[in-house]
């Protein structure tokens, strides 16, 4: 196109995807907010049990917490791998940061069928309904996060996912170390710092 | 597709009516959303004047109890989520990129979507009427007047997905334009340089991505107590009722400054104008305007004042309240120091503007009153506050709006609207509006609470509810004189030239209306107001010097927004298949518009 150039002329640098990408995750700050800020007004407010002290599993979700994190190490890795045009290690990343994501989602589904049956519905009482909203949701952006990081994959494998495709790489990067970062948060207030008395 | 000056529509070729469905084009969309709200605008009318007619004399029966907290529900849900927040859309789509000298927004499918979603989710909500169950707690719905103990129909259901479908909609506009504001500004176009207008625009951006994330979550919260028996406004299990209260006002007050913070750009657009005088001081109207962004954020509870919070929150709320009345008036004082000494046209925007001035301003006096806690338990949930919010939400953003249809309607479709009728226009809303809004300060202070379907005579209020709906009346036939004016001006209206006004700003230095790719060069500018400035910007030729890429359009958008509305219709309907089936569609079309070939 004649005006390619002119296309492309921006007022700061910037890509512009990733300026937007950035508001996104603005946006999902207050999300993520508002969930835990309702998570630790309601802590220790349950009137029956089971109470958090009762249910978590520190342990498990620890080694959960820990694959979350690798994962990420993985995800940079694969930037570099796709910026400097590294086809056989862009895959190897690739496909392990989405392993290690999805490991973390059979991970939570074991979490969360045990917790149904030792009792704690999301109807159970206040910790049910906050517990499974707040972690439920964030599971559901580790999900999108693995089904963008496979279509990644698939487009690395099919050769299209060159260097000049980097910025699809770092914007599902900034997405990941997201809903890493606000894990993190997550498992320090619900299951490292438990408040209140039990019911 | 290569659109030159022989083929200025590039989307000639394929039918119309498909070529609107699927166009990427700002102006387009821009047009979409202006009729669709304001067709929205006239159910949202005709709600009021039913409310009216059912208000008019004492222990009338025009319409049952029920019916009336559909009516009020759908009004107030209606004219904030369907015509206001829209029309304003109508004019960021259209008027930003020409303002700022893009080519399109950053992300034009994007922005196809949010609107197929906006009109989508407008349909679903005003679906309930055909199921006989319209929302019915209020704009507000406060919990647990929303629980399924309460309201066990599927009125609540309609309302709290339909608003969740709406906040999609502006969220996915909101992060569209702060990318195209922040960076697809024409070379020179600095940020202290852009109009005003698309400066209230930016900041009103910014509250959307902040503010609509909040009551996002209420909402789930609400549906979740509703379809899965979870706690979060159950007292019986510990929950607090008051947690949707501070959620929804957390975004409501912001709320607020999205529907009015438009509207003040637009009217430091027409005063200006009209006045032939730069705005006075532009930079202060600037901060005062992300001033009131930013305090509007520490306010909410001021809405909560009879829930009994204790004395160091009411204070607090009572003071940072009264705060926002200093950026507010510092605006106000910037726009009547603009006019003064200026020569003044009155025109019909410009009659429009000063009337938003001064109504603003009586709206914003009245809500310095209940921002005082003590005086607030007397107006809560009477008429007095009604008074107050029409005040600033009609005569500020309505009346704001209708000056900006006027100024940009040339701009827009080529033709002036004929100033006879608009003068016509004018009279009778402002009039009409003063007869039916200021009586209800009084009746408020009376005793007559809002929400209520009838009145006894013993009140003594109904020769001012009389007057009340005689000026609703009027206000309504107004919209009318609007709406021959349109259908006149579309035969017989008088052609504008590029400039019709003589304006300052970047979208007035191309034919009306623009071609397609807006700006036959890349604009280039030295001032804040070029077309007020010798050398304040390159010249723009008629035809393009070279032929200009337009990207042409796509149906992922729609069918996106298809699949994301059949999903809570789902929902809505209890039916897991319907859900997945349109999760599908929705998953599907995502990836086909990612992965279509859509050069910028
Ligand atoms: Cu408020």
């Amino acid at each position: 196109m004649s005006t390619a150039a002119i296309g492309h002329y921006t007022s700061t640098g910037q890509d512009t995807r990733k300026i937007a990408f950035w508001t996104f995750i603005g946006s999902e700050c207050m999300l993520f907010g508002t969930l835990i800020a309702t998570y630790l007004s309601y802590e220790g407010k349950s009137v029956v049990g089971p109470t958090p002290q009762e249910i978590l599993n520190i342990p498990l979700t620890s080694v959960s917490t820990f694959v979350l994190l690798m994962s990420s190490l993985a995800m940079v890795l694969a930037l570099a791998a796709v910026m400097r045009g590294d086809t056989r290690y862009s895959k190897v990343w690739l496909a392990t940061t989405a392993v290690l994501g999805a490991v973390f989602l059979v991970f939570q589904a074991f979490e969360f069928t045990q917790f149904v049956d030792e009792g704690l519905k999301i109807s159970t009482n206040l910790f049910g309904s906050t517990f499974f909203v707040l972690t439920g949701c964030h599971g559901l952006h580790v999900l999108v996060g693995v089904i963008w990081l496979a279509t990644l994959l698939i487009m690395s494998a099919r050769g299209k996912l060159g260097p000049e495709k980097a910025m699809n790489v770092e914007i599902a990067g900034l997405y990941w170390h997201f809903v890493d970062v606000v894990w993190i948060v997550i498992f320090t207030v619900v299951y490292l710092i438990q408040r209140g008395p039990a019911a | 597709m290569e659109a030159t000056a022989a083929t200025p529509d590039s989307l000639e070729s394929s039918s119309r009516l498909w070529s609107w469905i699927t166009t990427t084009d700002h102006k387009r969309i821009g047009i979409l959303y202006g009729a669709t709200a304001f067709v929205f605008l006239l159910i949202g009318g005709l709600e009021a004047m039913l409310i009216r007619w059912q208000l008019m004399k004492p222990d009338n029966d025009f319409v049952s109890a029920e019916t009336f907290n559909e009516l009020f529900t759908m009004h107030g849900t209606t004219m904030i989520f369907l015509a206001l927040m829209p029309l304003s859309a109508a004019f960021f789509n259209f008027i930003i990129p020409l303002q700022i000298g893009a080519r399109d927004v950053a992300f034009p499918r994007l922005n196809a979507f949010s609107y197929w979603v906006f009109l989508l989710g407008g349909l679903f909500l005003n679906a309930s009427f055909l199921f006989g169950a319209a929302p019915d707690a209020g704009w507000f719905g406060y919990a647990n007047l929303t629980s399924i103990q309460y309201s066990p129909g599927v009125n609540i259901d309609f309302w709290a997905m339909g608003l969740q479908i709406l906040g999609i909609a502006s969220l996915a506009a909101a992060f569209n334009f702060i990318a195209t504001i922040i960076n697809m500004r024409a070379p020179g176009m600095k940020l202290m340089r852009m109009p005003v207008f698309t400066w209230m625009a930016f900041i009103t951006q910014f509250i959307i991505v902040t503010a609509f994330p909040v009551i996002t979550v209420a909402l789930v919260f609400l549906m979740f107590d509703r379809m899965f028996g979870a706690n979060f406004y159950n007292p019986n299990a510990g929950g607090d009722l008051l947690l949707w209260q501070h959620l929804f006002w957390l975004f409501g007050h912001p709320e607020v400054y999205i529907l009015i913070l438009p509207t003040m750009g637009m009217v430091s657009e027409i005063l200006p104008t009209f006045s032939r005088k730069p705005l006075f001081g532009y930079p202060v109207i600037v901060y005062s305007g992300i001033l009131i962004g930013t305090i509007g954020w520490g306010v909410w509870s001021h809405h909560m004042f009879a829930s009994g919070m204790g004395a160091a929150a009411d204070t607090y709320f009572g003071a940072a309240s009264m705060l926002i009345a200093i950026p507010t008036g510092v605006k106000i004082f910037n726009w009547i120091a603009t006019m003064w000494g200026g020569k003044i046209r009155f025109t019909t925007p410009m009659l429009f503007s000063i009337a938003f001035i001064m109504l603003f301003t009586i709206g914003g006096i009245s809500g310095v009153m209940h921002a005082s806690p003590p005086t607030d338990l007397q107006q809560t949930d009477t008429y007095f506050v009604v008074a107050h919010l029409h005040y600033v939400l009609f005569g500020g953003a309505f009346m704001g709006i209708f000056g900006a249809i006027y100024y940009w309607w040339p701009k827009v479709f080529g033709r002036l609207l004929n100033e006879r009728l608009g003068k016509l226009h004018f009279w009778l809303a402002f009039i009409g509006l003063n007869v039916t809004f200021f009586p209800m300060h009084l009746i408020g202070m009376l005793g007559m609470p809002r929400r209520v379907y009838t009145y006894s005579a013993e009140l003594g209020v109904g020769g001012m509810n009389l007057a009340a709906t005689i000026g609703a009346l009027t206000l309504g036939f107004s919209t009318l004189v609007l709406v021959y004016n349109i259908w006149h001006t579309a035969a017989k209206g008088e052609k504008a030239g590029k400039n019709p006004w003589g304006a300052a700003t970047l979208e007035w230095a191309m034919s009306s209306p623009p071609p397609v790719y807006n700006f036959s060069v890349i604009p280039e500018v030295t001032s804040r107001l070029p077309l007020w400035t010798v050398g304040g910007m390159n010249e723009i030729p008629d035809v393009p010097p070279e032929p200009i890429h337009v990207p042409g359009g796509s149906y992922w958008p729609v069918l996106a927004a298809l699949g994301l509305v059949g999903f809570f219709t789902g929902a809505l309907m209890h039916s897991l298949w319907v859900a997945l089936a349109a999760a599908a569609v929705l998953v599907v079309s995502v990836f086909k518009w990612a992965f279509e070939p859509f050069e910028m």
